[in-house]
C-alpha cells in the first residue's frame, strides 16, 4: 500500500456521490485516471486491506435498537474453531479474539449482535451459548446505551502518507 | 416507508457494489429499471441515514494499529470524560454501555508509540484508567449483516 492508496481510503471514508460517475469524482480529487482509482480498489481487495465495498447500513436506524456486544470466556484450546463458528453466524456483524484483562476482565471471544426487540436480541444470545456449550466459562452481554461518537475511519491527520 | 426497492438495495449491495465507471447504472440494468430511480433510491436511504456510506470498508488492522478501550467511569462524570474522548481524533466509535465498564471506544494509531502516547493523554486528562482489549484474531466471514426488513416496515417511513 502506498501513500496513493491511502490518499483513495481517506477520500473515500466520506462515502461515493450519488452522481453517476462517482470514481470519476474521487479519481478527480486524488488526481488520478479512473483506471488507476479502479484498478488500485481491485487490487486493495485482492490484498484483503478492503473487505468489502457496498452500502453500509445503519442498523440503529432501520429498527435494530438492542445491540448487544456479547463476551464470552472460552477455553483458549478451542477458540479458534468456536470463534469461526459464531463469526459464521448470520445475525452476528463482527467477532473477535481479544486477550482477557485479569481480574478484572476475564472474556476473550466478543461478538456484536442486533436485535429489533429485546426478546429478538435474548434468543440470538441463546443460540451462541448453545453453540458455544461446555467450552464456554461465563458470558454477559453489554447494551449500548448512548451512542457517543461513531464516524468513519479516520486516517487523515493519524497515518503519515 | 422503506420500499421494495429500498429493501432490495440495502440487501444486495452492502457487498459487491460495481466497481465500474457507472456503478448505479450498472444497478439499474440489472433490476431493470433507470439509473435515476437508482440514485433517488439510495439518496433518500443516505438523507434519511439508513445508509451512513457507500463505499470500502476496511479491514482493521491494515492502516496502522488499533485497539478496543474499556473505562469504567461513575455515572455523574461519564458525559464530561466522554466528551474530552471523542474529542481525540483517534477516536472512533465510542459507546456508553450497561456495564462496571461503561465507555467503549476503538483507537485507531499509525504505530505503537503514537497508541501509548493517546493512551497516557487519555488518561491524564480524564484521570481515569484505561483497559486496552486489542484485536488477535478476526472470525467475520459473513460478507453482510442479513438485515430482516420484511415485518416492521411500518416502522421505517422514508420519503423517496
Amino acid at each position: 500500500m502506498d501513500h496513493i492508496d491511502r490518499k483513495i481510503i481517506s477520500a473515500s471514508q466520506a462515502g461515493l456521490p450519488l452522481t453517476p460517475e462517482p470514481y470519476q469524482t474521487l479519481a478527480e480529487q486524488i488526481d488520478i485516471s479512473v483506471n488507476e482509482l479502479m484498478q488500485r480498489l481491485t487490487d486493495m481487495q485482492e490484498q484483503g486491506i478492503i473487505r468489502r465495498i457496498g452500502a453500509i447500513p445503519n442498523h440503529y436506524k432501520l429498527g435494530y435498537q438492542h445491540n448487544g456486544m456479547t463476551v464470552w470466556d472460552i477455553n483458549d484450546a478451542h477458540i479458534d474453531e468456536l470463534g469461526k463458528k459464531v463469526g459464521a453466524l448470520g445475525f452476528v456483524s463482527h467477532c473477535y479474539h481479544r486477550p482477557r484483562h485479569l481480574p478484572d476482565w476475564p472474556y476473550n471471544l466478543f461478538a456484536m449482535i442486533h436485535g429489533k426487540t429485546a426478546e429478538a436480541a435474548e434468543r440470538q444470545i441463546q443460540q451462541i451459548a448453545d453453540l458455544l456449550g461446555e467450552y464456554c466459562r461465563a458470558h454477559e452481554v453489554l447494551y449500548s446505551t448512548r451512542i457517543l461518537k461513531k464516524t468513519g475511519l479516520r486516517i487523515k491527520n493519524n497515518v503519515p502518507s | 416507508m422503506l420500499t421494495i426497492l429500498h429493501k432490495q438495495l440495502l440487501n444486495d449491495y452492502q457487498q459487491d457494489f460495481p466497481l465500474s465507471p457507472t456503478p448505479y447504472l450498472d444497478i439499474a440494468n440489472s433490476l431493470g429499471i433507470t439509473e435515476e430511480e437508482v440514485l433517488v433510491a439510495f439518496s433518500a436511504l443516505s438523507e434519511q441515514d439508513f445508509i451512513s456510506r457507500i463505499g470500502p470498508i476496511i479491514q482493521p488492522n491494515q492502516l496502522g494499529i488499533s485497539t478496543l478501550v474499556a473505562m469504567a467511569i461513575p455515572e455523574k462524570h461519564i458525559s464530561e470524560v466522554a466528551e474530552v474522548i471523542s474529542q481525540f481524533p483517534e477516536v472512533n466509535h465510542n459507546y456508553e454501555r450497561e456495564h462496571h465498564f461503561n465507555l467503549w471506544f476503538v483507537l485507531i494509531a499509525h504505530d505503537q508509540q503514537h497508541l501509548t502516547h493517546v493512551i497516557k493523554q487519555i488518561e491524564k486528562q480524564t484521570n481515569f484508567k484505561t483497559m486496552q482489549l486489542p484485536l488477535l484474531k478476526d472470525y467475520f466471514i459473513n460478507l453482510g449483516f442479513q438485515l430482516n426488513l420484511e415485518p416492521q416496515e411500518e416502522n421505517f417511513p422514508i420519503n423517496a
